[in-house]
C-alpha cells in the first residue's frame, strides 16, 4: 500500500521509535519568538546545556512589539523586557535573531516562507499554534508548548505520537470574490472547532491546486482552528516557483537535487487516510463568523442559527457566545455596523493580501465611522508595499498602514479593539477578549474586511466587484 | 509545582462550558512574564474579574462554595493558542487535574509536561460529575493514575480513563521528556549523518 505525503515526511524524520515511547522526531527548522521562548532558555541554563544545533533555530520579535515607532524603545516596561530577553538569549546561545529594526523582522510565519527558510519535506515547529502555516509548502509543521521548545533547543528533536491522517478535498473552482480564507472558514464552520482534533490534514483538490502560495498558507494557517495538529499541501510547480531564488533557498546543484526529492512528495494513489471529507468550491460564498470560536461561521448572506437549530447540550455555550457578541439568534450579519477593520496577522498579512485590498479600495474612501488598521506581516512585505505604491492607495482611502507584528490579532501590544466594539478582522480567532477585553470579532477574508471598511457595515463583497 | 502525580481525592470546580480556549484560561496581555511563576493570579482573568478588577460574583471561581484541585469543564477544553502559560496558570492556581469529555491536543501535551493530569471521560460521566456537584458542592472525586480511574465519592460511580504508558510513567515518577531525549544523543547524531539535506 502506498503512503500519504504526511507519512512519507514523518517516517523520514523518526530518529528512534522505542516500544512504549513516543517517536523521537527530528526537527529541521525551529522558529522562536519572544513570548514562548524565555522559559525554555531558562530551562537550558538550569540544566547547564547549550542549544544543540543553533543554526537550525531562527528567532524574530513579533507577538509583543508595537506597530508604530518601532525605531524608539518599547514604551511598556514588561514588553520591552520580554523583547530584550529574546535579544539576550539568542546572543548567549548563538541563535540568529531578526529583531526589531532588522530588515527580515516580521511575523514568524510570514518571514520563514518569504526568506526561503521554509522548504518542502521539512519538519518545522514553533511555540505558536499557527506554525501549521508552513504546511502549505508540503512540510510537517505544528505548534508546540514551551517545554517542547526546550526539548528542541536541547536535542533538535521532539517526542510525538503519530497523529491520524485526514484528507480534505475541495473540488471545482472558487467563484468571484471568494478567497482561500473563505474556504478554510467554510470548512471549520462545517466540521466545528474540534472537528479535526487528533488529525493531521492534507488539503487537496482542484480548488487547492489553483491557489497561490500565499493563499495556500492562509488555509494551512487555520488548521489548528478545527483542532488539527497541522495541515499540509503537496508541493508543485507553484511551490517551487515561489521558493526559487529566495534568500536561504538551495541554489545551483543543491537546488536541482532538492527539486528531484521534492517531486517525490505527494500522496500515493493507493494510500489510505483515516478520514476523507469532500467539499465543492462552488458552494462556498464569502464567509463571516458570528460567534466566539472559529467554528461559528457562515456565508455572509446567511442567518445565524436559531436556538431551535442548536442541540440542547450546546445551547448554554451558544447563548453565552451570542450574548458576548451582542447578537440575536436567527439574525443576519449583513448590514451590521462595524467599528474597526483589522487587516493583518499570520493568516492574511502577506503582499498578495495587501495587493488584493489595494486593488479593491483604489479610488474609494473608508466610511467615516470606521478605523482601519493594515498591519503588514514583515519588513519585506512593508517595503514591497511601499515600492508598489500600495501605501499611497491606503493613505488616500483613509487606512492606516502600520509596522509589522502580530498586533490586534491577539492584542498583546497596545493594538486593542475597545470593549464592546465590533472589528471585522482577517486574523484567525474570534475568542472572547482575543482582540482586547470585551472586543467583538467577525473573522473574514481581506476582501470582505475591505468591503466593510468602505461601507461601514458587513457587506457582500461580490456586489462591489 | 510538584513533579509527581499519583492520586488524589478532592472537591471540584465545575465549569460546564464548551470550547474553553487558552485565551480565556490566560489572556494574551498576561503573557509578558519571562518566568513560569505567578500566572495563577490571572487564570480565567476576564471571567473572574470585571473591567474595574472587581470579582464577578456569578463566576464559579469566585463562589467560596466551590474549591479543590480538580477542574471539570465542557468539551474541547484548551483549544486555540499553544501557550503553555495556560497549563502554568492552572498549576499555579493549585489545580492538579482537569476533567473534560474532549481536550485540544496541544493543551493536553502542555498539561502533561507540567504534571497536571488531563482526564478524558465520556459525555455521560462528565454529566454525572456536574450533577453530583450540583446536588452537593462538596461532592468529591477520587483520581487514581496508577489504576487509571476516576470515581465520584458520593455516588460510587467510576470510570476508567486512557493515558499513554510513557506519560503515565513520567507522571508517576517525575521523569521529564528532555532527560529521555538527551539520552538519545548518539542516535540523533547518527540520524543527522544519514541525511545529506536539512529536509
Amino acid at each position: 500500500m502506498g503512503k500519504t505525503l504526511f507519512d512519507k515526511i514523518w517516517d523520514g524524520h523518526v530518529v528512534t521509535s522505542r516500544p512504549g515511547h513516543p517517536d523521537a522526531v527530528y526537527i529541521n527548522t525551529h522558529f522562536i519568538h519572544e513570548v514562548t521562548s524565555p522559559q525554555a532558555f531558562d530551562g537550558l541554563r538550569k540544566r547547564n546545556i547549550p542549544v544543540f544545533r543553533p543554526n537550525k533555530t531562527r528567532a524574530t520579535a513579533d507577538h509583543n512589539v508595537p506597530t508604530v515607532d518601532q525605531h524608539l524603545p518599547i514604551k511598556e516596561a514588561l514588553s520591552r523586557h520580554q523583547v530584550e530577553m529574546l535579544t539576550k538569549n539568542t546572543a548567549e546561545f548563538g541563535v540568529e535573531l531578526y529583531g526589531l529594526g532588522h530588515r527580515y523582522q516580521g511575523i514568524v510565519h510570514v518571514i520563514g516562507p518569504e526568506l526561503g527558510i521554509t522548504l518542502p519535506g521539512m519538519t518545522i515547529v514553533c511555540g505558536d499554534s499557527h506554525t501549521s502555516t508552513h504546511g502549505a509548502f508540503g512540510a510537517i509543521a505544528f505548534g508546540i508548548g514551551t517545554s517542547e521548545v526546550e526539548q528542541v533547543l536541547a536535542t533538535q528533536c521532539i517526542l510525538q505520537y503519530k497523529p491520524k491522517r485526514m484528507k480534505i478535498e475541495i473540488t471545482g473552482q472558487l467563484k468571484k470574490g471568494v478567497l482561500s480564507k473563505d474556504i478554510i472558514l467554510y470548512i471549520i464552520a462545517k466540521i466545528s472547532a474540534s472537528g479535526a482534533t487528533g488529525y493531521f490534514v492534507e488539503y487537496a483538490g482542484e480548488a487547492i491546486r489553483s491557489l497561490s502560495m500565499e493563499a495556500r498558507m492562509t488555509i494551512c494557517n487555520m488548521s489548528i482552528e478545527m483542532g488539527a495538529r497541522g495541515g499540509l499541501i503537496a508541493p508543485d510547480h507553484v511551490t517551487f516557483d515561489y521558493i526559487k531564488g529566495r534568500e536561504f533557498a538551495p541554489q545551483g546543484a543543491a537546488w536541482d537535487q532538492a527539486l528531484d526529492y521534492w517531486k517525490t512528495l505527494y500522496t500515493d494513489v493507493d494510500a489510505e487516510f483515516d478520514k476523507v471529507l469532500v467539499f465543492k468550491a462552488e458552494d462556498i460564498e464569502p464567509q463571516v463568523t458570528y460567534g466566539t470560536n472559529p467554528g461559528m461561521g457562515m456565508g455572509v448572506t446567511e442567518h445565524i442559527p436559531g436556538l431551535s437549530d442548536i442541540e440542547d447540550g450546546e445551547r448554554p455555550s451558544f447563548t453565552k457566545s451570542l450574548e458576548y457578541m451582542g447578537l440575536e439568534a436567527g439574525s443576519q450579519l449583513l448590514g451590521k455596523k462595524v467599528d474597526y477593520v483589522f487587516i493583518g496577522s499570520c493568516t492574511n498579512s502577506r503582499i498578495e493580501d495587501l495587493r488584493l485590498v489595494a486593488d479593491f479600495v483604489k479610488g474609494k474612501k473608508k466610511s467615516d465611522d470606521v478605523t482601519v488598521w493594515i498591519v503588514p506581516g514583515s519588513k519585506q512585505v512593508e517595503a514591497q508595499a511601499i515600492e508598489e505604491g500600495i501605501d499611497k492607495v491606503f493613505e488616500a482611502a483613509g487606512f492606516q498602514l502600520r509596522q509589522p507584528g502580530c498586533s490586534a490579532c491577539l492584542a498583546m501590544n497596545e493594538d486593542k479593539i475597545p470593549a464592546g466594539k465590533y472589528c471585522i478582522s482577517t486574523s484567525n480567532r474570534n475568542f472572547e477578549g482575543r482582540q482586547g477585553p470585551n472586543a467583538r470579532t467577525f473573522l473574514a477574508s481581506p476582501l470582505t474586511a475591505a468591503a466593510a471598511a468602505i461601507t461601514g457595515i458587513v457587506s457582500d463583497v461580490r456586489e462591489m466587484i | 509545582m510538584s513533579k509527581i502525580f499519583k492520586s488524589l481525592v478532592s472537591t471540584v470546580i465545575p465549569l460546564p462550558i464548551e470550547n474553553i480556549d487558552t485565551d480565556q484560561i490566560i489572556p494574551a496581555r498576561f503573557l509578558k512574564a519571562t518566568t513560569r511563576e505567578g500566572f495563577g493570579e490571572n487564570l480565567f482573568r476576564d471571567w473572574r474579574f470585571d473591567e474595574n478588577n472587581q470579582p464577578k460574583q456569578d463566576f464559579v471561581f469566585n463562589n467560596p462554595i466551590y474549591s479543590g484541585q480538580v477542574l471539570v469543564a465542557g468539551k474541547n477544553f484548551g483549544c486555540g493558542s499553544s501557550r503553555e502559560h495556560a497549563a502554568w496558570a492552572i498549576g499555579d492556581f493549585g489545580l492538579k487535574v482537569v476533567v473534560s469529555s474532549f481536550f485540544a491536543d496541544i493543551f493536553k501535551n502542555n498539561a502533561l509536561n507540567n504534571f497536571i493530569l488531563p482526564i478524558t471521560v465520556s459525555d455521560a460521566f462528565l454529566h454525572k460529575i456536574f450533577q453530583a456537584v450540583e446536588a452537593d458542592p462538596k461532592a468529591a472525586v477520587e483520581v487514581n493514575l496508577e489504576e487509571q480511574f476516576i470515581a465520584i465519592k458520593s455516588t460510587g460511580e467510576k470510570e476508567s480513563f486512557d493515558i499513554n504508558q510513557y506519560k503515565k510513567t513520567c507522571l508517576l515518577n517525575g521523569y521529564d521528556d528532555i532527560d529521555y531525549l538527551l539520552s538519545l544523543r548518539n542516535e540523533i547524531e547518527q540520524y543527522e549523518t544519514s541525511r545529506p539535506f536539512n529536509f
